[in-house]
């Protein structure tokens, strides 16, 4: 298509060699030289009019066109460099800001899963909604009877959890996912060194085979290329090495922790230390799965119900139908993205919006500016310019600026690229696959234009309606608006201000929000609270666990307690599971535990299930806990006392209504612990606290004696004058002084945990805050504009009604009218759109109705505010007019 | 001239060879007994136009008076374009000589 064209002076010579052929062909029929070349121009006709079709024919002349429009509009873009700085400035904003957000949308909601064919891929859930439970996990035969049904390539349970690597200098804490050997096949992905665990292998136990990250590796074993074959301690357990994944290589997880496992061991779950491999013992974690190809996650999904209707059939003992078991497969896309979704499409929203406003607003400055060149434009006209090339020509320029703008927003947004990164929360998924790749910069050249044609348009479709005759009339004068070209403005700062109160009004609402959040009744004292982790060991042979029975772990636990109170600083101190640090823990690390209760009967299966904390007496005290009736743990509820309980008023409301739930028992089963089923007598009830979650504080929750129970994830608590550096530092060394084995690790601060858990809502508020504040500058910028254009339109007006006697007051009275009728019209379409936009942003909020009305007043006055006060300037502009100078402007 | 005769004309006269436009403008005349008085103007965008589509190539050579002048020869997708629009036009003049005997009649 773009074949070499002919030039003008190959055709012009083209056109010598017939007039000289023609010439000598009359010559030869006897006419004279003279006669002859004037014969043989006639026979040609006009040679100019030949040239000029041919070079209209060319198929090059939209590119000369261009190149003339291109040229034309960085000389205009040149000559007013305040306007051009303006609304390139407004672009780069609006493209750099848009194009960061679309960066983390790609990432995150576009490609959440960086494996092969990742629309295969599914989370398994099992629910049990007949006892109030979801995501249960399943049972060994239960996942084998999944892996034979056909519907699978690969099923694999996936248990995290965390681990002890000793050997090297300090004993680490890591955090490991425990597989079974189809995982990596499932996933398609392969190691960067050695190999991963083998499909086909069925080892019912670990295969004692480990696989690291490219984390571990370079951290804990200093990239060592002999790592292979190299052996390793887990928990006490000795493991071969057998690969290394690559670096950026994190896994499909749903918590920050579990995205960024550094190990993961194979097992078949069917030896120890698993409890035998039975129906009922759903003690496997939920699984990830890769659908059979050609399955579709429906069609899958309805060959599933037909196998647990079949099954439910065949074990009856074990499913009964009231516990209405239910296999459901999720996309793991949602799993992953899990609730960020939501904050993530308002931001994109929130930002796109602010481009459309920067636009609005250039699109309003090149109007202004068009109006200016009224003159030159009708001249243009008059003497024989195109409309089209006139328009095409304004739409150039549009498309230019846009350009440029775009440009240089992408520049700030690679030098701020870094820091940008910093501020996201950790918690974010993918987090570390965000880059400003091709996709990104397509977005953005695509987003540029978009803009570009957007605010070109509206001049060039002005600059094709131009009334010649008065244009040309007005001499000196040089510029006025038409009618209809003010009206456009007018409509666009209407526009604008729509779109600002929509944007600050979604602000407001998840400040409040957030606001809300922040001043919750926590129901614990999270003050000069830290927590410390350590972990004790699981061996594979339960008969080397040194802390197996809670009998067991008591010395320790009351030791490290001992030890800790002496500690500089600190006044009070106890220890629970990680399940008991508040907001500290993900909901993978809670474990539902199902319950019975005495004098009720009820099935093994379909038990209501309860989440627990394991805690010492110390813990109600430390955190301030309210105690409602009876009493919390005391000194005399050890390991050799009948095991007691403490719950929370959900708890009592839910299973005791109207009852006094004091010296009820129940019995807590966890699989394959023996131990569970004596029967536990509640001591107390406390007053719920929002320690799952900060929006919510009903579920039933109970407190399980630690000196009873035993827990192996431990957090020491200690209150008190604390420095965060010193006291881990103290507390590794009273830990290890016990058990020198032991790796203390993760301190942090109630409060950290407390604003951690806030992170991802923090961020999108922040940045729909500063989106909105963006919004709120162009909208009175925009506002500025059009006032000021109408004040100087209007100076001579003004001079001659101050020449007749009207006052200031009056006149700055009707512009500021001017500028107030835009911003309230403004205001009432805006208001009506963030009734719309409010209801659909109603997941993110708390405590405050989507339609508020104290948001909705507030905002609208405050952007009525900054309207007035941004048409003052220019009225005051107004009243100050000299009359006489006024009037000599004729 | 109709629009689109000059086209098949100038296709026609090149089915005896390459040949420049002048050559091409006085064969035409010749051929239809002076009947058919093309601008020599005229016959350059045409030209433009067929070689751009690919009826016809071009390229400069010698006269056989010894001048350089620009050959145009007929592509094999301008013999086939040929054939088509003299049929059409076949079927063209027969249709308009029916309806004015017709006429006549």
């Amino acid at each position: 298509m773009f074949q070499r064209k002919r030039n003008a002076s190959d055709f012009g010579a083209e056109i010598e060699a017939h007039i000289q052929l023609e010439t000598e062909r009359l010559r030869e029929l006897g006419l004279s030289d003279e006669d002859a070349r004037a014969a043989a121009h006639r026979a040609f006709g006009n040679v100019t009019h030949a040239q000029e079709h041919f070079y209209e024919s060319s198929r090059w002349l939209w590119w000369d066109q261009l190149r003339q429009d291109i040229r034309y509009a960085l000389r205009m873009l040149r000559k007013s460099p305040g306007f051009t700085a303006v609304a390139v400035l407004t672009i780069a904003l609006g493209i750099g800001a848009t194009t960061a957000i679309f960066s983390v949308v790609d990432a995150t909601l576009l490609h959440p899963l960086p494996y092969p064919q990742p629309e295969q891929l599914v989370r398994v859930e099992d629910d049990l909604p007949g006892v109030g439970a979801q995501d249960v996990g399943m049972s060994v035969p239960e996942w084998q009877d999944l892996q034979r049904s056909g519907i699978f390539q690969y099923v694999s349970p996936v248990g995290g959890g965390s681990v002890n690597l000793t050997g090297s200098s300090q004993p680490a804490r890591i955090f490991f996912l425990a597989v079974p050997p189809n995982y990596f096949a499932l996933l398609g992905v392969k190691p960067q060194l050695g190999r991963s665990f083998n499909p086909e292998d069925h080892t019912p136990g670990f295969t004692l085979e480990v696989v690291i990250s490219d984390g571990l590796w370079k951290g804990v074993f200093g990239g060592d290329p002999h790592i292979l074959g190299r052996s390793v301690r887990l928990d006490n357990d000795l493991y071969q090495i057998i690969g290394v994944m690559p670096a950026g290589y994190h896994d499909p997880g749903r918590t920050t922790e579990e995205r960024n496992t550094e190990l993961w061991a194979a097992t078949g779950f069917a030896g120890p230390p698993a409890p035998p491999p039975v129906r009922k013992s759903r003690f496997l974690s939920p699984a990830i799965a890769r659908i059979a190809p050609g399955l579709t996650i429906a069609q899958a999904q309805s060959r599933l119900d037909a196998l647990v209707a079949s099954l439910q059939k065949q074990f009856p003992e074990d499913y009964p139908l009231q516990s209405g078991w239910r296999v459901r497969l999720v996309p793991l896309t949602e799993t992953v993205v899990g609730n960020v979704r939501e904050s993530l499409i308002l931001l994109f929203g929130a930002v796109g919006l602010v481009l459309l406003i920067g636009c609005v607003n250039d699109a309003n400055l090149l109007l202004a500016r068009a109006s200016g060149r009224g003159r030159e434009m009708a001249l243009r006209q008059a003497l024989g310019a195109a409309r089209t090339r006139l328009m095409s020509q304004m739409l150039t320029e549009g498309l230019l600026l846009a350009l440029v703008g775009g440009t240089v927003g992408l520049a700030i947004l690679f030098c701020a690229k870094a820091s940008l990164l910093q501020i996201m929360p950790d918690s974010l998924p993918r987090l570390h696959d965000i880059s400003i790749d091709w996709p990104v910069l397509l977005f953005a050249l695509v987003a540029s234009l978009m803009a570009g044609a957007i605010f070109g348009l509206a001049p060039a479709l002005h600059a094709g309606r131009l009334d010649l005759i008065p244009m040309l009339k007005q001499e000196a004068r040089g510029s006025t608006g038409s009618g209809e070209q003010a009206r456009t403005r007018r409509a666009l700062v209407v526009t604008e201000f729509a779109l600002s109160l929509v944007l600050m009004i979604a602000a407001g609402l998840l400040l409040r929000s957030f606001w809300d959040l922040l001043n919750v009744r926590l129901g614990f004292n999270p003050q000069n609270v830290m927590a410390v982790r350590t972990w004790l060991p699981v061996p594979n042979d339960p008969a080397t666990d040194v802390y197996r029975t809670p009998a067991q772990e008591a010395p320790f636990i009351r030791e490290v307690l001992r030890r800790s109170r002496t500690l500089p600083g600190v006044e009070e101190v106890a220890i629970g599971d990680l399940a008991a640090v508040p907001l500290g823990h993900s909901r993978g690390d809670l474990n539902p535990f199902p319950l019975i209760f005495e004098g009720r009967e009820t099935a093994s299966s379909e038990a209501p299930l309860a989440n627990a904390s394991i805690v010492s007496p110390e813990y109600f005290h430390l955190l301030g806990t309210t105690l409602l009736r009876g009493r919390f743990f005391g000194e005399l509820d050890d390991e050799k006392a009948p095991p007691v309980l403490v719950i929370n008023e959900a708890f009592a409301r839910t299973y005791w209504p109207n009852e006094n739930p004091v010296g009820k028992r129940l019995k807590i089963r966890i699989p394959g612990d023996r131990s569970s089923f004596s029967w536990n007598t509640v001591v107390g009830v406390v007053a719920d606290a929002r320690t799952e979650s900060l929006e919510d504080s009903t579920a039933p929750q109970m407190y399980l004696n630690l000196y009873q129970r035993g827990a192996k994830d431990l957090a020491i608590f200690v209150r008190g004058r604390l420095d965060t550096a010193a006291i881990l530092v103290g507390l590794r060394e009273q830990v290890q002084f016990v058990n020198p084995e032991l790796p203390v690790f993760g301190a942090q601060t109630l409060d950290d945990a407390l604003s951690t858990s806030l992170s991802v809502k923090r961020f999108s508020m922040q940045m729909i805050g500063l989106f909105a504040l963006t919004a709120l500058l162009l909208a009175g910028l925009g506002i500025y504009g059009v006032i000021s254009y109408i004040v100087s339109e209007r100076t001579h007006e003004i001079g001659i009604r101050l020449a007749l006697g009207a006052q200031r007051r009056n006149i700055l009275r009707m512009i500021l009218r001017q500028g107030l009728e835009l911003a309230i019209a403004g205001a009432a379409v805006g208001l009506v759109c963030a009734l719309i936009v409010s209801h659909l942003i109603a997941g993110l909020l708390y405590g405050v109705r989507p339609t508020d009305p104290l948001t909705f007043a507030g905002v609208a006055l405050l952007l009525i505010g900054v309207a007035l006060l941004a048409c003052y300037i220019p009225a005051r502009r107004a009243i100050r007019v000299d009359p006489l100078v006024a009037l000599r402007h004729e | 001239m109709l629009q689109g005769t000059l086209d098949l004309l100038i296709l026609r006269t090149l089915i005896f060879g390459p040949e420049h436009g002048q050559g091409i403008a006085r064969a035409i005349q010749q051929t239809s007994d002076e009947e058919l008085l093309v601008e020599h103007g005229a016959l350059y965008p045409a030209l433009q136009r067929l070689e751009e589509r690919g009826w016809i190539s071009a390229k400069w050579g010698i006269s056989t008076n010894n001048r350089k002048a620009r050959f145009y020869a007929l592509t094999p997708a301008g013999r086939k374009q040929l054939v088509k629009e003299t049929t059409k036009w076949n079927r063209l003049t027969a249709a308009i000589g029916r309806i004015l005997e017709s006429e006549e009649g």
